[in-house]
């Protein structure tokens, strides 16, 4: 902070004595300082020469349990010779190409929505993107139509799995908590209090534990004769989940539209619908992006929970590789790691995005 | 738009369209129909609910509770056995989440803290690395760490017959850490109840030493006489309690360890999940949290002479507090809520146990409402405590 006061000499000298001088001041900086640096790196000197020994120098991609014994390293062929199990669950074998382009088509859609935010020419096209793109992933997905086979979303699993229950999650978690926060901010106060009871509920408990309600409870809520099979139960119970949570983020966004605003939206005797879709949402809609992306991120790590529930998502797939046969159970970290990497560079890039949206967004207000 | 019609003394009688028209009976017309249809939802699934429980033959209520359980639990802080009730097997479960979660916060509080500290510290190397234990462990899903580290313990350390012994009495083994304790006694209970007075005589010191202080400008060594107080009455305790030295120490018999105090593979895979994981959100809490304080605060104790210790604990330490609480006790909250994973790896916490007496009495909607109800008034208890203790540090505006 104090040091942008004053500028930074330039860096002068060869490579060698800028790599000293560099050093000096963010490495050896006095003896804590020093000993700190000495520390660090004889942990990374532990750490990183043994892992890449076991995960690249002895490693093997070899897909059978013989080749694996062989090696002292990773057994990389364990996700290797069950890289369809882990990557697309008992989807039937020879179909296994439509949750691959079902797959495509959503990372598609959500890059596009997020790309969307920064350029305003792909902007309009954010909406007509999701109400085609859902029906084409449904029917690649269910099939049944266009000569598709029928597959019961019994059988969906592994990674498309996990993407479609986060994104439909969040997409129609969208609508209800938006007005789930316009309901907490009304003068109504019956309907207040209904919002605010619903979202603390929610709030208030895991959601394992809304999962076991949705598997266990709504077959009891039903009449006679109707019943949802155990995908959508999860889907509805994630829907209702999420939509608590974004509607604190779309609190969050209401509350930072001036006053101001809504009073200009009244003197201009607009209707409170007319204000709230002309006015109101369209600042505090930008407001919530970021955050709105981190709960995407948090739904999405979250959506391994419905394993507990007995779903195959891409944690569950995992587990179903590693029981396939007791000879790869040991793999296990191998499996892990493989399902890990996944989520984070998922993750961590979409956090990053967030992150740089968050800043683009606060440049305009410094102007 | 009625009003000015009323304002020019219109003697036309009010239609029900003016009614319709008015802002406040549209409200409540508003407010009417959202009540009804959520009464009417609601009335919908309790009668299919009930009309389902009728043809499956189950009863409602919570008479059950008082029925034996007929299970066992793997780890218990009560006396437990299957023949106890399932109100007592549901305590143990509520008993284990509380442990696992009150050890989770002061842990990740500590590794999130220092991580926090470590992002900004003026070393590049530590810098880097705090970054990446950060960005790493809070972008898998907390989940897949547990199952890591439930499938990791029992494979990476051996079987009890050749138990690693890092410390003496300390034993690792497959099935769990084993560590050295003392004999139940009557001292360690006399203990307990020293240490509650010491903090009750603690808290009227410090009021005294803050009114002094406010009176004379006399500082008070609190923090020394604090320590004092709690360390003399509690080894008081000890000496009447009559100095008990009686240890268990974990020893192989048999196929099995015996004695000490057993920590499962479970309860570890849970504890060691969730504190790497909640302490990367903690470390970013702490991080802004130190962030948030102007460089001129120190600047400004600086210039009134006032020691850099005591600056960082009177004037740093109180802001960064005020930002970092709120996200803090979110944080907390989420250990708590996160707990319940434990299900997944068979720790037997509230839910794994809530879940066995929903299998075995099918009481689905009791066995639900009990462990939700339980999640909500800890979430609450602990908002409330934290709304509390955040007007109590938050900016007095003149």
């Amino acid at each position: 902070m104090s040091e942008n006061a004053k500028l930074p000499p330039l860096p002068v000298g060869t490579f060698v004595e800028r790599a000293v001088t560099w050093s000096r001041k963010n490495l050896f900086d006095g003896w804590f300082n020093t000993l700190l640096t000495i520390g660090s790196i004889a942990f990374l000197l532990w750490l990183i020469p043994p892992l890449i020994q076991w995960g690249i120098v002895n490693a093997t991609l070899a897909p059978t349990i013989e080749g694996c014994a062989e090696v002292t390293g990773a057994c990389w062929g364990f996700v290797n010779a069950n890289l369809r199990l882990i990557l697309f669950g008992t989807y039937p074998y020879e179909e296994q190409w439509r949750p691959l382009l079902a797959m495509i088509v959503l990372m598609g859609i959500i890059c596009a929505s997020l790309g969307g935010v920064k350029y305003p020419s792909v902007r309009k096209w954010i909406i007509p993107m999701w109400v085609v793109g859902v029906p084409i992933i449904a029917i690649l997905m269910w099939g049944g139509v266009l000569g598709l086979t029928y597959v019961q979303n019994s059988y969906w699993g592994g990674l498309p799995l996990t993407l479609i229950l986060s994104a439909i999650g969040i997409i129609f978690a969208f609508p209800f908590g938006l007005l789930l926060a316009l309901g907490r901010q009304s003068n109504m106060p019956a309907i207040r209090t209904a919002s605010v009871v619903y979202i603390e509920i929610i709030r208030g408990v895991p959601l394992i534990t809304v999962l076991f309600m949705a598997s266990v409870m709504f077959p009891l809520f039903l009449p006679d004769g109707v019943s949802i099979d155990k995908l959508l139960r999860a889907q509805i119970g994630i829907i209702l989940f999420t939509a608590a949570y974004l509607a604190e983020v779309f609190r969050g966004g209401l509350q930072a539209v001036p006053r101001g605003q809504f009073e200009a939206g009244d003197s201009l005797a607009l209707s409170y619908w007319q204000s709230m879709r002309l006015i109101i949402l369209p600042q505090a809609l930008r407001l919530v992006i970021p955050p709105t992306v981190n709960s995407f991120i948090s739904m999405l790590k979250d959506t391994t929970l419905v394993v507990i529930i007995g779903l195959f998502d891409f944690l569950g797939t995992v587990k179903l590789a590693l029981r396939s046969d007791p000879a790869w159970t040991k793999y296990y970290v191998e499996g892990y790691a493989f399902a890990a990497a996944i989520f984070f560079l998922i993750c961590f890039s979409m956090a990053k995005y967030s992150a740089y949206l968050e800043k683009e967004l606060r440049k305009g207000e410094q102007r | 738009m009625s009003k000015p019609q009323h304002a020019h003394g219109d003697v036309r009688s009010k239609s029900f369209v003016d009614y319709l028209n008015d802002e406040n009976v549209r409200a409540v017309l508003y407010q009417v129909i959202a009540i009804g249809l959520i009464i009417l939802a609601g009335w919908y699934l309790v009668s299919n609910t009930l009309n389902n429980l009728e043809k499956q033959n189950i009863s409602t209520g919570y008479g059950f509770l008082d029925l034996e359980a007929s299970f066992e639990i793997g780890e218990s802080m009560i006396d437990y056995s299957a023949k106890s009730d399932y109100a007592t097997a549901l305590l143990v479960g509520l008993l284990n989440t509380v442990k696992v979660s009150v050890l989770g916060i002061i842990l990740c509080t500590l590794i999130g803290t220092i991580f926090g500290v470590a992002r900004l510290s003026s070393n590049w190397i530590v810098r880097k690395l705090a970054t990446a234990y950060v960005e790493t462990f809070r972008n898998i899903p907390v989940l897949l760490q547990l199952f890591f580290w439930y499938a990791l313990i029992p494979s990476a350390f051996p079987h009890p017959r050749d138990a690693l012994e890092p410390l003496p009495g300390v034993l690792l083994t497959s099935r769990g850490m084993y560590l050295p304790v003392p004999v139940a006694d009557n001292a360690y209970t006399l203990m307990g109840i020293a240490a509650i007075i010491a903090l009750v005589v603690i808290l009227f010191v410090k009021s005294w030493a803050k009114k002094r202080q406010d009176a004379t400008g006399q500082p008070f060594p609190m923090f020394l006489a604090g320590l004092g107080i709690f360390v003399g009455f509690v080894f008081l305790a000890y000496l009447i309690g009559g100095a008990p030295t009686e240890m268990s120490i974990p020893a192989l018999k048999g196929f099995n360890i015996r004695g000490g105090y057993n920590i499962s593979p479970e309860f570890l895979a849970v504890l060691i999940g969730l504190t790497v994981y909640t302490s990367t959100y903690v470390a970013e809490v702490v991080r802004s949290g130190i962030q948030a304080v102007p460089n001129g605060q120190w600047e400004a104790a600086d210039s009134l002479g006032v020691r850099r210790s005591v600056a960082l604990r009177k004037v740093i330490l109180p802001q960064s507090m005020r930002v970092a609480i709120p996200p803090l006790t979110n944080q907390y909250l989420n250990l708590t809520k996160n707990s319940s994973l434990a299900v997944a790896v068979g720790y037997p916490d509230l839910v794994s146990v809530s879940n066995t007496t929903m299998n075995q009495t099918g009481q689905a909607i009791e066995a639900i409402s009990i462990f939700m109800s339980i999640y909500l008034g800890l979430s609450l208890l602990t908002s409330l405590f934290m709304n509390w203790f955040n007007k109590k540090m938050a900016l007095v505006e003149r």
